[in-house]
């Protein structure tokens, strides 16, 4: 290995569920120690508080339920993000908890996650929160799923246990819309198919669990198709040398500019073309999500935050009135004609909830259109109405201008996420 | 194949650039902590590239504890001065003198929480809105859940059970008066990640970073530097070791291991096969299991 080839590592984010001891902490420890990313000193402290506890097995979910009430209550509040590397790639996993808040933090890790890891009991099989993970993965629009079969050594490492299991699943994820899914039989305990392929399985064909999430190709789960620059704000120097620079900074949310584009800023409707972009560092001929960039145009027109800018034969949808998913997050449930501040992309705007259309069982994905009461961890589908016309694309194609938060006006709390349909 | 990719490190960048870029436009007096070692110093970098060509819009505000390596200043103040940004000191010892905090008794009195009265103070007096820190989630369990926008209530505390849910890169600063916000750009950034930037960067940092012969105290298995502001206990003793710092903080209470990484190389090198946190060498984040947590609520960075 070269000195520097971090130079050419690229990144990957997944998030890991499964229910209550299907084994999701033996599984990323193991992940973390092989690679070592767990340290002596985070072993031993937790080595300590395994034996103050008076549990027998160490208990890898010390390492991040730092927080003192976590502790006392032997329960996970809330996502905790960990991260290691191999030569190849960095990985960032958010970690959500399987019960308390179960919706709330699956929907929070999921919104990054470029994978998302299933954890399902050998002895067990496909059960009611398989399903109602594999649904939120499949409603957050993460691509790649992968389905761990977890204590196959308690089942004799026996093929027909696995088949069946994703025969089962296979017909259930028929009714999800996940471009990706693999399956893989594992031990987290003993580490079969986690790092290095198991001996123990030979008729198994596929690479082990790490090989996968190194390996999965993510290049082309992003947009690069409908270019869309939301400014967050503009830049102008203060200085002599850059009298007359004006430029937009933002995070490209889909496709590609390239200098001398043409372009057209909304809402205004104005257009123009990119004089020039630039990356961190200095000029570049071309830019792409998700990069942070500075775009000059040729004309003086007026833009601020909030606004847009897009190419002309590739514009979004634009309008006041929206039909979403949303994730509830707030103890008070979803008052109809309820008014809220929504934040899209860099843009706040007023929002009325004109209509809650139905709520979703998330074990069985069943529609209920006679229960219209979302509250704390719910998943409905609402029709909302802006103070002023927003720029979006649906959520499935675009999960940057898709996507958007509703805000407490008086508490300021974020009480809801949504995706646009 | 698309050639749209980016590496690991550009994707970190982006992400930071992203977030303070945010807090120029969501806030309206952002000011960035700055404490002179390494993650503050990929800050200043990082806010340079976000606002170029213009100057990044905000000052750095240093919480000096007084405790400090002599290399750490000299390095700060022409840092400084290179990047032509404007500097905000508050001292620990003024808040000490005025009688709002306390210093510690015994052998080796950290003022590391004694930073959070001078901090808290200094935001107040100096009415920022947010300020912008270098800590990292991988630094230590209770930072693992923070998030990038973190409020802190009219008393500068932090409530970690009732954090707002940040979803995709929306972040909500929306506060009342009076609340304010620390933001964390690094926060997906490991200590890995930030050598490697300073190398790819080629950015310059204070020399106590690398090793070198100095004369340190062991107390209880930390390496402390022997410097005016610790007494060394009877049955102590003063060697001459070959070390390094893998954090600069407070001298009373950060360790240095002991290395002879001289170059960044080396020192990607040794924390590739380091086995022990950056943390596991400071005396302050041993005195309790929750010492982080603790501080963090009442207001530390
Ligand atoms: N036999 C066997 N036991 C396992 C395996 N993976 C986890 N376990 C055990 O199952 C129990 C629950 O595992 P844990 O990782 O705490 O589950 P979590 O609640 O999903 O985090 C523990 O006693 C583990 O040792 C496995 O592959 N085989």
């Amino acid at each position: 290995m070269s000195d520097t080839h971090y130079l050419s590592m690229d990144l990957l984010r997944f998030t890991t569920a499964g229910s209550v001891d299907d084994g999701k902490s033996t599984l990323i420890g193991r992940l973390l120690y092989d690679s070592k990313a767990i340290f002596e000193d985070q072993l031993e402290a937790i080595e300590r508080a395994t034996e103050q506890r008076g549990e027998d097995h160490l208990n890898l979910s010390l390492l991040t339920d730092g927080l003192r009430a976590e502790r006392e209550q032997g329960i996970t509040i809330d996502v905790a993000y960990r991260y290691f590397a191999t030569p190849k790639r960095k990985f960032i996993i958010a970690d959500t908890p399987g019960h308390i808040q179960y919706t709330r933090n699956m929907v929070t890790g999921a919104s990054t996650a470029n994978l998302a890891i299933v954890l399902v009991d050998a002895r067990k099989g496909v059960v009611e929160q398989t399903c109602r993970h594999s649904f939120i993965a499949s409603l957050l629009r993460i691509p790649h799923l992968v389905i761990c079969v977890n204590k196959m050594d308690l089942v004799d490492y026996k093929q027909e246990v696995f088949d069946e299991i994703v025969a089962k699943y296979s017909e259930f994820a028929s009714r999800l819309e996940v471009p990706d899914i693999k399956f893989i039989p594992i031990s987290a305990l003993h580490g079969d198919n986690v790092v290095d392929k198991s001996e123990k399985m030979p008729w198994y064909k596929g690479g082990a669990l790490l090989y996968t999430l190194e390996t999965v190709y993510i290049g082309s789960d992003t947009n690069h198709v409908d270019a869309r620059f939301p400014v967050q704000t503009v830049i102008r120097p203060n200085s002599d040398d850059y009298h007359d620079f004006r430029g937009f900074a933002g995070r490209i949310a889909g496709g590609v500019f390239k200098t001398g584009d043409d372009v057209v800023a909304l809402p205004s409707g104005f257009s123009s073309k990119i004089k020039s972009i630039h990356g961190p560092d200095g000029e570049i001929a071309e830019a792409f999500t998700p990069m942070s960039a500075v775009i000059t145009l040729e004309d003086e027109i007026d833009i601020s935050r909030g606004d847009m800018i897009v190419k002309p034969n590739n514009q979004p949808q634009a309008g006041q009135d929206l039909e979403a998913m949303i994730c509830w997050f707030s103890e008070k449930k979803i008052q109809p004609n309820g008014k809220y501040v929504l934040r899209h992309t860099t843009k706040d705007v007023k929002c009325v909830v004109k209509a809650i259309r139905y709520k979703v069982n998330i074990n069985t994905l069943h529609k209920l259109e006679n229960d219209l009461e979302i509250g704390m961890n719910d998943i409905g589908r609402i029709q909302i109405r802006t103070t002023s016309p927003l720029f979006f694309d649906p959520y499935k194609r675009n999960r940057n201008t898709g996507s958007l938060i509703l805000v407490d006006e008086f508490t300021n709390a974020t009480v809801g996420a949504g995706m646009i349909l | 194949m698309s050639s749209y990719n980016l590496t690991h490190l550009a994707q970190l960048e982006h992400e930071a650039i992203f977030v303070m870029r945010e807090v120029a436009a969501q806030f309206e007096r952002p000011a960035l902590l700055f404490s002179g070692g390494k993650d503050s110093i990929v800050m200043v970098r990082l806010a340079q590239k976000a606002f170029a060509p213009a100057k990044f819009p905000f000052p750095l505000v240093h919480i000096d504890t007084g405790h400090n390596f002599p290399e750490t200043i000299e390095f700060r103040d022409k840092l400084v001065k290179e990047v032509g940004a404007r500097l905000v000191v508050r001292y620990v010892e003024d808040s000490i003198k005025a009688g709002r905090a306390v210093e510690e008794k015994g052998p080796n009195p950290s003022r590391n929480g004694l930073q959070t009265v001078t901090l808290l103070d200094a935001i107040a007096e100096l009415r920022y809105d947010a300020c912008l820190g270098g800590a990292r989630r991988d630094e230590e369990k209770a930072r693992a859940k923070e998030r990038f926008f973190s409020h802190r209530d009219e008393f500068g505390q932090w409530d970690p059970k009732n954090q707002r849910p940040e979803l995709w890169n929306l972040f909500n600063g929306r506060k009342h008066q009076g609340e304010h916000f620390r933001v964390f750009p690094l926060s997906n950034w490991t200590e890995m990640d930030v050598w490697q930037y300073i190398a790819r960067e080629k950015l310059e940092i204070p020399s106590i970073y690398f090793s070198h012969v100095r004369d340190v105290v062991n107390r209880k298995g930390v390496l402390l530097a022997n410097t005016d502001f610790i007494t060394v206990m009877p049955g102590e003793t003063v060697e001459k070791k070959r070390v390094r710092f893998r954090t600069v903080g407070d001298a009373t209470c950060t360790g240095s291991v002991e290395s002879d990484a001289a170059t960044l190389a080396e020192i990607i090198q040794e924390v590739a096969s380091a086995r022990v946190t950056e943390r596991g060498a400071r005396a302050d984040d041993k005195r309790s299991e929750t010492a982080m947590e603790d501080r963090k609520k009442a207001g530390y960075f």
